[in-house]
């Protein structure tokens, strides 16, 4: 589905990738872990397409397609989707008639009609039992003053309405208190199948316990330094990154 | 950041739609300005002595002022001399029936979207239609004559209400009031007139459309409503003009009365030519609306949604007479390119426990110039009054300017006066957050202007609501900041 070779990525001026690779197949969960700094979050949002961000080296290939010549509207209509970390407010535009004119976009790409008010209704009720998310809150303002676990829990919502092929969490359990982590990590396995991906982006180990993976990787200085399964996250617990810069060090 | 640059620019090159002429014969005073322009549009008009009189006072009043400098807007002289101040379309007398009108004004309103036949309107929404000077048609004339309801251009108000003209021309706008108060005074030529009788609650919207279709030529144009005890109705006026590289002055004068419980709201959307990206023509909208809450408990509250114009004055403000009188102001004043706009309300608290509501949000894109001024006085007199007033700046890219002029003298100790003001940009992470979900920039913008304008457009009858919409996306496609 993703395949990324020898990703190199800057802001202004500022190497942040320095040659990532990284191949994410369909019905697979990877989590990328890493120290503060690392490029975690450049990575997710350089998949994204953010403009900031620029590719001076490599290739992304996405559904056979150039990932890095599509804009962030084509990544997102073909099925690319950030959870943000930091979810932006919207003030004066519900979650819902976001929600309506995003799907409604996508549909039209795809060569579906849009979605009438009633379909979508049904849909969105379907979705909201899947985090547990009031009505209420997606009639608000997007993000306005919703808390920081009822902003994530907002994203997992949106990514189940748009239901993704490639979903990229950034961060997704900062600020979650354990019950929130729950609720959103059960709102991510739902939607896990063998024809979507998943690709977690996280400090700490503790959500891979709620949302298993089945490959981490170690980001360190913009490269991905050790490979391995679910046991690696353990280790990483237990020894802390200071293990894998000390094991860099020996090894140079 | 270059891309933002770069959508700016894409937005700011969208053609203004309604730029287009139509190809009509004209009946036009020379050009020029004097006391025989004054007779001979009071003539044209066949208008009584007292109103010609009437006129002469204020153009003579208008010879000893001078054009108010203190708005935060710049332009060349204007030369008043240059202008001409009658254009008529060349058609019968006064048409009794629609087929008495020539075919090409009614496609010129058709092709605005405004049919003139009946039939064909949309029920609920009363017409009338002004193209330059004068008043082509008035629609549900009949319908609404049934309820007492009087509904017609001004000249015929003039001729079959007079008494009505001459208790309440002016009786809101002196005819000296301001510079171009006192300029439309003197050469009027047409407009609305509407009267709702005591009690009655008009069923339908009321509407005037405006249509600047002549070159070198001035719209002025007087509305004037009349609420009677107890009584409500709901106005809207519209407006375009063609693209000309000109300059055109459309100084308008809106009055309205409302007595004893009488509730009136008038919706705006302004939509005159704005000029070309280069600031090259367009309209100078410089207009004065006022409305006069005269007995107790009376409602007036205007809603404006201004996207065109290369300058816009205009204060639509309230004298809060009665006691328990209601005065509301929502604006959304969109300027981008090179338009300027200094525009805002006047809330005069004069009655006891009176109370006033502004909320303004303006939008700057391009190289615009965007002010909100805005004027609350609470009198000695009006004690328990208050004032809640909500002034929003939102700029799209960094050439743009807003700015904010509030005044506010209160002269008792029993009234409250709020004010809150921001100013924000439309953000990066906004738009990218609207990307990622597969929105593209443009609608991306629309969304997140309409989410900001919402709490005005609401105040908009459906029917507006929707055209305000796709007007603010209009003005401002691709003008991401």
């Amino acid at each position: 589905m993703l395949k990324i070779q020898n990703l190199h990525a800057q802001i202004e001026e500022k190497p942040i990738l320095n040659g990532i690779s990284l191949t994410v197949n369909a019905g697979e969960v990877h989590a990328i872990m890493g120290p503060n700094g690392s490029g975690k979050s450049t990575l997710a949002a350089t998949l994204a397409g953010r403009e900031e961000y620029t590719v001076t080296q490599g290739s992304v290939e996405y559904m056979g397609k150039n990932l890095l010549e599509m804009t962030p509207e084509e990544r997102a209509r073909e099925g690319v989707f950030l959870a943000f970390q930091y979810p932006v407010e919207i003030p004066g535009v519900s979650t819902i008639n976001f929600m309506k004119t995003a799907l409604n976009q996508i549909r039209v790409h795809r060569g579906e009609a849009p979605l009438d008010a009633v379909a979508f209704l049904k849909l969105m009720k379907e979705k909201m039992k899947l985090v547990e998310i009031d009505q209420s809150l997606l009639n608000r303002s997007l993000n306005e003053g919703f808390s920081g676990g009822e902003k994530k829990r907002n994203e997992i919502f949106q990514m189940a309405m748009l239901e993704p092929r490639l979903s990229i969490l950034d961060e997704t359990d900062s600020g979650l208190d354990i019950d929130a982590l729950r609720i959103v990590a059960h709102g991510v396995n739902a939607l896990r199948s063998k024809n979507n991906a998943t690709i977690v982006v996280t400090h700490y180990q503790r959500l891979l316990d709620y949302i298993v993976p089945d490959f981490v990787h170690v980001l360190y200085k913009g490269r991905i330094v050790k490979s391995g399964t679910r046991e690696l996250a353990l280790e990483l617990e237990e020894k802390g990154y200071d293990w894998i810069k000390a094991d860099l060090a020996t090894a140079r | 950041m270059a891309k933002d640059d770069h959508i700016i620019q894409e937005f700011t090159s969208r053609e203004y739609e309604h730029g287009w002429v139509s190809d009509l014969e004209a009946d036009a005073a020379p050009k020029g300005l004097s006391e025989d322009i004054v007779r001979f549009i009071s003539r044209r008009k066949s208008e009584p002595e007292w109103l010609l009189e009437w006129r002469l006072k204020a153009y003579r009043h208008w010879t000893t002022m001078v054009e108010p400098k203190w708005p935060n807007v710049t332009y060349p002289a204007i030369n008043y001399q240059d202008i001409i101040y009658y254009s008529a379309p060349k058609q019968k007398a006064s048409p009794t029936s629609l087929d008495e009108i020539d075919p090409e004004l009614l496609k010129t309103f058709e092709k605005l979207g405004i049919s003139l036949t009946e039939q064909k309107r949309l029920s609920g929404i009363a017409v009338d239609a002004v193209l330059d000077s004068v008043s082509v048609a008035t629609t549900f004339k009949e319908k609404l004559g049934e309820l007492g309801i009087i509904f017609c251009s001004f000249s015929e108000a003039v001729r079959e209400h007079p008494d009505l003209i001459k208790k309440y021309l002016g009786s809101v706008v002196p005819a000296t009031d301001n510079y171009f108060a006192a300029l439309n005074s003197a050469v009027f030529s047409d407009g609305s007139f509407c009267y709702i009788p005591a009690g009655v609650r008009c069923p339908m919207e009321l509407s005037t459309y405006f249509r600047i279709n002549a070159a070198k030529t001035g719209q002025f144009e007087r509305t004037l409503i009349v609420a009677d005890e107890g009584s409500y109705v709901s106005y809207l006026e519209g407006c375009t003009a063609p693209m000309r590289d000109e300059n055109q002055l459309h100084a308008a004068v809106v009055e309205i009365y409302a007595m004893k419980n009488a509730e009136v709201k008038y919706s705006t959307v302004q939509n005159w030519y704005p000029g070309n990206k280069d600031g090259v023509g367009g309209i100078y909208n410089f207009v004065t609306k006022r409305g006069l809450c005269a007995g107790d408990h009376a409602k007036i509250s205007w809603t404006q949604v201004e996207t065109g114009s290369a300058i816009t004055w205009k204060y639509p403000s309230c004298v809060l007479k009665g006691d328990y009188s209601v005065g509301e102001f929502y604006s959304v004043a969109v300027t981008n390119n090179y338009q300027q706009a200094d525009t805002g309300t006047k809330m005069i608290h004069l009655g006891k426990n009176t109370k006033s509501r502004i909320v303004s949000k303006g939008i700057s894109a391009g190289k615009s110039q965007n002010s909100y001024r805005g004027q609350v006085h609470v009198h000695k007199r009006a004690v328990q009054s208050r004032n809640f007033s909500q002034c929003d700046s939102l700029l799209l890219g960094d050439q743009c300017g807003a700015h904010t002029f509030p005044y506010i003298d209160v002269e008792n100790s029993s009234s409250r006066v709020e004010h809150e003001a921001t100013t924000s940009k439309i953000g990066e992470d906004q738009i990218f957050y609207c990307q990622q979900r597969g929105i593209d920039e443009e609608s991306a913008v629309a969304l997140i202007v309409n989410g900001y304008a919402k709490e005005v457009l609401n105040q908009l009858p459906m029917e507006f609501a929707v055209e305000a919409q796709k007007l603010l996306a209009l003005t401002l496609e691709g003008s991401v900041g």
